[in-house]
């Protein structure tokens, strides 16, 4: 097992950022112009840093599969933004956020990049309020904050329920302007298929062009990936359709290592499944628990009279409820982080006390709330996910506790990054949900919006520079060099072979069957035993996929099939190394839960003799087991210690 | 007129509209002055003064001036707007909206056809380009008002034209306050109340005078 | 549930397109319309048919990309609704349902019911942001901002993007989706600053991209998913009026270095 050097700067973790920034190379304006970065994605990360660059003087090339910038799946983000701006007067600072960042994410992520995220968190509030992002204010005028789960003090920031659109839309029109501009170019409707090396560099990018079906050859000194998260391995999640892991995993597959798959977030406030035709899941901002209770009745028979709707959830009376939060984490209750929360539902449910007609919910009640502030209060603060809720699911949150459950929200885990953004290959760079560097084992809740416009705005700007002034030299590159040409070819005859299957099940069937797998063996409880049949069955299914999947339509046409079919091959290799990397971990941390490592309190338990490490996987061929490195996490200013919410 | 942004043509059209409108209100008040029994004394009065008072006069050019704006941007607006969708629907609109503001362009072309129609009874003959029918002196628009009102299909035939009118400025007082901005929460339903009113009040208005001469005058 | 659906089939711009109408059945109540839809498409795959192409991502009604334009009604009967967030149980056992992309000559259709948009991408690079670089802005509670103006700024900042607006009106104008960012934008400190040359700007360039003219019919309002307000056309027409009448003419300073 090799052991990756993450580069990080020496000295004392609150000024390593400031020495770096103070110390990293610089590229002269008129050197900046004759440099060409391709940014992949626009979501938070990718426009925030497209624009930066822009604004820069760069030549930005920035692609995205939607049909506009602006649809990148942050916008679907609710509840908030933190920030360590300390308004509130309750004794926030950027350590405390550092500390609880590395504690909500059980001691799985590394020091400096988070203590750098803590300490650029508040010039993100600083440049949104002047870019015109309408945070919620108070009635003097300032800007209101609201706590979040996971700490003890407030420092969210929110727009209403929509704070990851009102971010998105300033980022988006950040890039709006430098499109304007000229400095940045726009290629909307694109997937990006592979990435192209140079001498063992990242030097740009094949797409497909998703309207007119042609395959692009694209080139630049340095590759951004801001492609988002894999959460749609399990088919069923909060993520968009149309989220994909394709462009980390052609990097990935070029020698870009994999860090920590198996470290998947899943939220505890979404709307439970309804059935089996069911395409998506989702989310309840998190922020509802300030206020929701979350409670199962605490007899079996209450159970069953819900199930068959004989009685009402009002009809069962306080002493026969089980606010199972509450009561085992009396400090946090309701607020304790997503993984604990997750947890605590499906324990629940497992243990037979799950409510509605599926009986895999859980109550999210507003009642007692209601009562104390008041009906209009709560509107306020939550109407439009009230009208969400009853919009999808025909049942009143006013009148009638709403029904959760968890679902597959983020994935923590992405392309191994070091202290500059920079994954293993030079000049290939990885920002936001695409990276794994900042969450660890879990995310607190309004921290990847941080993230991903700390990354955007104020980290990669500075160190893509400390590698582009090595490259001023370099002059712009020839999209006909026979790297390009043998990648273009390699993307058409994927494609080709994928669509000569001729198989008789579809692409969605087929990512069915993975979400299936992948959410009873490497979902919320992970054993040894199921990751083996997991494994087994996903290289079934891969070897099934390539001779059995059927692919409509033509290549040279906007053909949505074909372009699921791409990302659906990748996700069952994916999948594959997700499982083997959890297999790995034999400790539980975070999002990652080994039955066999618990407390005898059902809590999870860490081996931080053994595991205090970020798992990198190595691709090593096509029928060949990606294989393991690590990068060993030195915590200096935190102690370990077992996460307690109690 | 094609370089105009698209707002300042709306701008043009609700300021030329909103004259138009005012114009209405004077006319209105001369033509209920027919129904005073005096056998068109005060009318023919009004009607002399109207027709050689020298600020009336420039008027008169700023009300033409004023009708061919309202037509002419009114026209190329509408020109505009159907090229904006080149194939229609093949199911119509059922959005909830007021369904008569679709039809501004419909109701305007019968108030211009009734306008037209206007000037060949009256300022045509006025001006003499037109000769008066038989027995009629060039200025005496009353005898003139009161054969034509006792002719029922023409009498309808006004009602009905006055009734376009009506639906046309229901929407249209409303909408030139909405073009030229003056949209706020707290006064716009009192501007679309009072709007609807005096509509009504046009329509009522101008409509009495054919029915009373109908019904009353013979 | 059953229906009989009638969609509008187009291979690509140029093709003459047509409706065809398809029966699908076993519909679950609680699904929304697009897993109707997906439902439809797998039988097509599944019997050697083409399916439909329509645009959608993130299925929870904030993206803007859906569309559809289903029964005479952009994002179909149910109101304050995108197409993702319309469940069948919004429609009747056995009925027959249209469903046709979203008609402007600006949105130019690019296969079945997936139109391109771009010009609205278009309208927010000629104005539709603040001017200011990452670094070097004050701190964030530097001006403090009336919260009911805070509040109207966000009310007019909901927009998704998705064009109901253009697609319900009779003209097909944008003015609902260029009022309400310019709205945004002027009813805060830091948009003012910009405020007269942003709109000129928008309103020059929306001009010039195809979409009819304002009749003030407020069909938009009535089909907007976010239930942004026409009083933000007004704004804007205000903004126009006044920053045409009285905003400083620009003097260019040419500066060489």
């Amino acid at each position: 097992m090799a052991r990756l050097n993450a580069r990080i700067p020496e000295g004392p973790v609150a000024s390593k950022w400031s020495d770096y920034k103070s110390s990293c190379k610089l590229v002269n304006p008129s050197n900046k112009r004759k440099l060409d970065i391709i940014v992949v994605g626009t979501g938070l990360a990718g426009a925030s840093a497209a624009a930066s660059l822009g604004e820069l003087g760069y030549k930005v090339k920035v692609f995205c599969y939607q049909d506009s910038p602006r649809r990148a799946h942050s916008i679907a983000a609710q509840g908030g933004i933190n920030a360590a701006k300390n308004y509130p007067n309750d004794g926030d600072s950027a350590f405390r956020l550092f500390y609880d960042t590395i504690k909500g994410g059980d001691y799985r992520a590394r020091e400096a990049n988070v203590y750098r995220l803590a300490q650029v968190s508040n010039q993100i509030i600083d440049l949104c309020v002047a870019q015109g992002v309408p945070f919620a204010r108070e009635y003097g005028g300032l800007l209101a904050n609201r706590s979040f789960g996971g700490a003890q003090v407030s420092r969210t920031f929110y727009a209403r329920g929509q704070t990851g659109q009102q971010l998105l839309l300033g980022a988006y029109s950040a890039l709006s302007r430098q499109i304007a501009l000229g400095n940045v170019t726009l290629f909307n409707r694109r997937d990006v298929l592979d990435t192209v090396l140079v001498d063992g560099k990242a030097r740009g990018v094949i797409t497909r062009n998703l309207v007119t079906g042609e395959i692009e050859r694209h080139a630049a000194h340095a590759v951004v990936l801001a492609s988002g998260g894999y959460g749609n391995v399990f088919f069923l999640s909060t993520n968009a359709m149309g989220s994909n892991v394709t462009p980390a995993w052609s990097a990935f597959k070029k020698g870009a290592m994999f860090a920590n798959p198996c470290f998947t977030q899943i939220h505890p406030t979404c709307i439970p499944v309804h059935g089996d035709t069911q395409s998506k899941l989702t989310l309840m901002s998190e922020s509802l628990r300030n206020d929701g209770r979350i409670w199962v009745p605490l007899k079996k028979k209450d159970v069953e009279k819900l199930r068959n709707r004989s009685i009402k959830p009002s009809d069962i009376p306080e002493e026969d409820r089980d606010y199972y939060l509450e009561r085992r984490y009396p400090a946090f209750g309701n607020l304790v982080p997503r993984d604990v929360a997750s947890r605590a539902a499906k324990e629940r449910c497992d243990a037979g006390f799950g409510v509605g007609t599926t009986g895999v919910a859980v109550y999210l009640d507003f009642a007692d709330a209601i009562k104390r502030k008041g009906h209009d209060t709560i509107d306020a603060l939550y109407g439009n996910l009230f009208q969400m809720y009853e919009q999808i699911v025909a049942e009143n949150p006013y009148e009638t506790p709403m029904m959760i459950y968890p679902a597959v929200h983020y994935t923590m885990g992405g392309l191994w990054v070091d202290y500059e953004l920079m994954t293993t290959i030079p000049g290939l760079f990885a920002i936001g949900e695409c990276n794994f560097s900042d969450h660890g084992a879990n995310r607190l809740g309004a921290s990847a919006l941080m993230q991903g416009l700390a990354d955007g705005y104020f980290v990669l700007p500075y160190t893509i520079g400390n590698y582009l002034a090595a490259e001023i030299h370099t002059p712009r590159f020839d999209t006909d060099a026979s790297e390009f040409t043998i990648a273009a070819q390699g993307v058409t005859d994927r494609l080709k072979k994928m669509k000569e299957s001729a198989g008789k099940e579809s692409v969605d069937s087929f990512h069915r069957r993975l979400g299936k797998i992948m959410w009873e063996y490497c979902g919320m409880a992970r054993n040894d035993a199921g990751l083996t049949e997991a494994l087994y069955q996903i290289t079934e299914l891969r070897h099934e996929y390539a001779r059995g999947v059927r692919i409509p339509g033509g290549f040279d046409e906007y053909n949505p099939e074909l372009e699921k079919a791409c990302r659906v091959a990748d996700f069952i290799e994916l999948g594959e190394l997700m499982v083997r990397d959890a297999q790995q971990r034999k400790e539980s941390c975070g999002g990652h839960f080994r039955e066999e490592y618990q407390t005898s309190e059902g809590e999870a338990l860490r081996n931080d003799e053994r595991f205090a490490f970020v798992s990198a996987w190595e691709y090593k061929g096509r029928e060949v087991a990606a294989s393991l490195n690590r990068e060993d996490l030195q915590f200096n200013e935190i102690k370990l210690s077992q996460r307690s919410y109690k | 007129m094609f370089l105009y942004s698209s707002i300042t043509k709306k701008v043009l059209m609700a300021l030329a509209g909103l004259f138009l409108v005012t114009f209405l209100s004077v006319h209105l008040g001369i033509n209920l002055m027919l129904l005073k029994n005096d056998g068109g004394r005060l009318f023919t009065e009004a009607a002399t003064f109207m027709g050689s008072n020298a600020l009336i006069k420039v008027f008169e050019v700023v009300l033409f001036a004023g009708f061919l704006l309202h037509i002419a941007v009114g026209l190329v607006v509408s020109g505009q707007n159907k090229s904006a969708r080149p194939s229609p629907y093949a199911v119509s609109n059922s959005s909830d909206t007021s369904p008569l503001s679709k039809y501004m362009f419909h109701t305007g072309i019968i108030v211009f056809i009734f306008l037209l129609l206007h000037f060949f009874d009256f300022y045509f003959i006025k001006i003499g380009l037109v000769a008066p029918p038989p027995g009629i002196a060039i200025h005496d628009f009353y005898s003139r008002t009161l054969l034509l009102f006792s002719t029922p299909w023409y009498s309808l035939l006004y009602i009905f034209c006055f009734i376009a009118l009506g639906i046309h400025l229901n929407h249209a007082i409303q909408s030139a306050f909405q073009t030229l901005g003056w949209n706020h929460g707290k006064y716009m339903d009192a501007v679309k109340f009072l709007g609807s009113a005096y509509s009504l009040v046009i329509t009522a208005g101008f409509a009495l005078v054919p029915i009373c001469i109908l019904f009353f005058k013979h | 549930m059953n229906f009989t659906l009638k969609i509008w089939r187009q291979k690509n711009v140029e093709a003459k397109g047509e409706l065809v109408t398809y029966d699908v059945s076993g519909i679950s109540p609680d699904s929304s319309f697009f897993e109707m839809l997906d439902t439809l498409n797998q039988t097509l795959i599944m019997t050697g048919g083409d399916p439909v192409a329509f645009d959608h991502d993130c299925r929870e009604g904030i993206c803007g990309t859906c569309s559809l334009y289903i029964n005479g009604r952009p994002h179909g009967p149910v109101k304050g609704v995108t197409t993702c967030q319309l469940h069948m149980r919004s429609f009747a056992h056995g009925n027959t349902i249209h469903i046709e992309p979203w008609r402007a000559k600006a949105f130019p259709i690019i296969r079945d019911l997936v139109v391109d948009r771009s010009a609205l991408d278009k309208i927010i690079q000629a104005g539709g942001y603040v001017s200011v670089n990452t670094g070097g802005v004050p701190d964030a509670n530097t001006i403090p901002i009336p919260k009911e103006k805070s509040e109207a700024a966000m009310d007019a900042a909901a927009c998704i993007g998705c064009g109901a607006c253009v697609a319900a009106c009779s003209n097909a104008a944008a003015m609902l989706f260029i009022g309400a960012k310019i709205s945004h934008l002027a009813l805060l400190p830091q948009g003012r600053v910009e405020a007269a040359k942003r709109v000129q700007k928008m309103v020059a360039c929306v001009d010039t991209l195809g979409f009819g003219n304002c009749s003030n019919t407020y069909a938009c309002e009535a089909e907007c998913p976010k239930g942004i307000s026409v009083v933000n056309i007004a704004r804007m027409n205000r903004e126009f009026i006044g920053a045409k009448l009285f905003s400083e003419k620009e003097k260019v300073i040419k500066v060489s270095f």
